[in-house]
């Protein structure tokens, strides 16, 4: 608590100054369930990175060209959804400390 | 309030109500946007703003809005963009607006509303008493208080300087009685128009104003980590506020001869008893206090123009010689130790080594009348207090059948 900043600090009103600094917060401390992808198992479709609410899934290009995704634990709140719309079953949710 | 000579334009002098003067006021401080919901006794101050708007006399956007609640959405918002900005309410208006009022605050946008006070439901009922205000005495928005329909217009004014500075930036409710005044037709003294604006701070002093060139968020989430220190951010705005307040009303002076403090003190000097209120009754209160004393007793009274921040070093200085001090609160507290006034007065002397007794008188309720044999029977209970030396009820009910 301490090393945050005092009242005198910060602007007042609560204003964020800064745009994006949600990218800052790290939701991903709040998840119970991870999602883990089996990439020989997917196939690459992106569904997961259309459907994650949380922009979690990082799809990672190589040479211009999807390679493989990734899922950002950062950020990842951990809803399930990517699991629930892979065609693939190729994501599954495992509790936190497994 | 009390004039002093002095070299001033001569001023232009007018009948006007307090709704009308209220009106008259927000014009000449040029604001940007208006926005209203119709509420008795209220509703005249923005239909007369809605006119002025319409027919060009003044330059501003005039929002008509489904409830108060958006009324106060649409001006704290614009107030982000760095627009000056006004609203009024009465009663059910203000309690609606209630979730906005500790938003407008917290945002720290200096809004300023008129609210003219009336009972609260239910009963429903039109008329004034101050359980509309009062009840908001913790929601972080300076309150200055009217005497009369002089004051309300003056208020306004010294509202935006004191909202508008840069060490306060907290919202003001300028408060005027239901009907009393704000229905009332009086002598009112407009000051000029070039000078209004050379005494209000210039536009634009709110710090952060939305700007798509500078993107930023308002009103972000602020949980255990920070939300405690934006809280001490707004206690120690209402503490600048302390020092800013008499400055902008010192000001005020040099351009209307009018003299406003946190409160204004009628026969202090010699006094045992005082009696301490807020708004229309000062006038009956002064008039009973200036009759005792020509028949020898020592009374006076305080009327209070400065509710919150409540102060409290100024009050305790001033009433500490008091035998006895009669707060007198027109709202009840269900519950609680005894009306507002007196709880705030009671305890801003629990520190101090002289402490006159106490007392509170609740009166008014409902816009029942408060008559010049009420207000003598309230400085004679003082007077009792003081020669017994005990204050027999804590609360007393003046006015009220039995
Ligand atoms: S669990 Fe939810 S938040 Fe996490 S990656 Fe999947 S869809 Fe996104
Ligand atoms: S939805 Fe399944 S198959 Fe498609 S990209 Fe995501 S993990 Fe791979």
């Amino acid at each position: 608590m301490s090393s945050k900043p005092g009242w005198r600090e910060i602007p007042i009103g609560a204003v964020l100054l800064e745009p994006g600094s949600s990218v800052k917060v790290r939701t991903g401390d709040w998840r119970t369930f991870k999602p883990i992808i089996d990439q020989s198992k997917c196939v690459r479709c992106l569904l997961c990175w259309i459907y994650c609410p949380d922009a979690s899934i990082k799809v990672i290009d190589v040479n211009g060209k999807v390679d493989h995704v990734e899922i950002d634990y950062e950020h990842c709140k951990g809803c399930g959804i990517c699991e629930r719309v892979c065609p693939r079953n190729a994501i599954t949710m495992k509790p936190e400390g497994e | 309030m009390t004039v002093s000579s002095g070299e001033l334009k001569k001023a232009r002098i007018v009948g006007l109500t307090g709704d009308e003067a209220v009106a008259q006021a927000v014009k000449q401080c040029d604001v940007d946007v208006i926005s209203a919901y119709p509420i008795t006794p209220q509703t005249i101050i923005v239909e007369r703003l809605s006119e002025f708007v319409a027919n060009g006399e003044l330059d501003a956007e005039f929002v008509p809005v489904e409830s108060e609640h958006s009324a106060l959405s649409v001006v704290t918002a614009s107030a982000l963009t760095g627009a000056r900005v006004f609203t009024a309410t009465s009663s059910q208006g203000l309690a609606l607006m209630y979730e906005i009022l500790y938003i407008t605050s917290a945002l720290r946008t200096p809004v300023v509303m008129a609210i003219v006070n009336r009972a609260l439901s239910a009963p429903i009922n039109i008329h004034c008493d101050h359980s509309d205000t009062l009840g908001a005495r913790d929601s972080g928005w300076i309150q200055l208080y009217g005497e009369n329909v002089q004051e309300a217009y003056d208020l306004i004014f010294q509202a935006y300087k004191i909202a508008e500075n840069r060490n306060v930036l907290l919202p003001v409710m300028v408060c005027l009685d239901g009907f009393t005044l704000s229905h009332t037709l009086e002598r009112v003294e407009l000051i000029d128009d070039q000078d209004a604006l050379s005494y209000l701070p210039k536009k634009l002093c709110y710090p952060f104003p939305i700007n798509p060139e500078r993107p930023a968020t308002y009103g972000p989430l602020a949980l255990t980590d920070f939300y405690f220190e934006f809280k001490v951010q707004q206690a120690e705005a209402m503490r600048q506020a302390l020092s800013v307040i008499p400055q902008a009303m010192r000001e005020y002076e040099k351009i209307s001869g009018r003299h406003y403090y946190f409160f204004d003190a009628y026969g202090l000097e010699d006094a045992d008893v005082a009696v301490v209120c807020l708004g229309s009754a000062s006038g009956t209160m002064r008039y009973i206090a200036r009759e005792l004393r020509k028949e020898g007793h020592k009374v006076a009274l305080v009327k209070l123009t400065v509710y919150r921040p409540f102060p409290t070093e100024e009050l305790v200085s001033a009433l500490e010689d008091m035998k006895v001090v009669i707060a007198m609160d027109r709202s009840l507290s269900f519950g609680a130790v005894g009306g507002p006034l007196f709880e705030d007065l009671r305890s801003a002397f629990y520190d101090h080594e002289k402490r006159p007794l106490i007392g509170c008188i609740v009166y008014g309720l409902g816009g029942r009348d408060l008559t010049p044999s009420d207000a003598r029977s309230i400085f004679k209970y003082g007077l009792e207090i003081a020669k017994t030396g005990m204050v027999p009820e804590r609360v007393k009910f003046v006015g009220v059948r039995e």
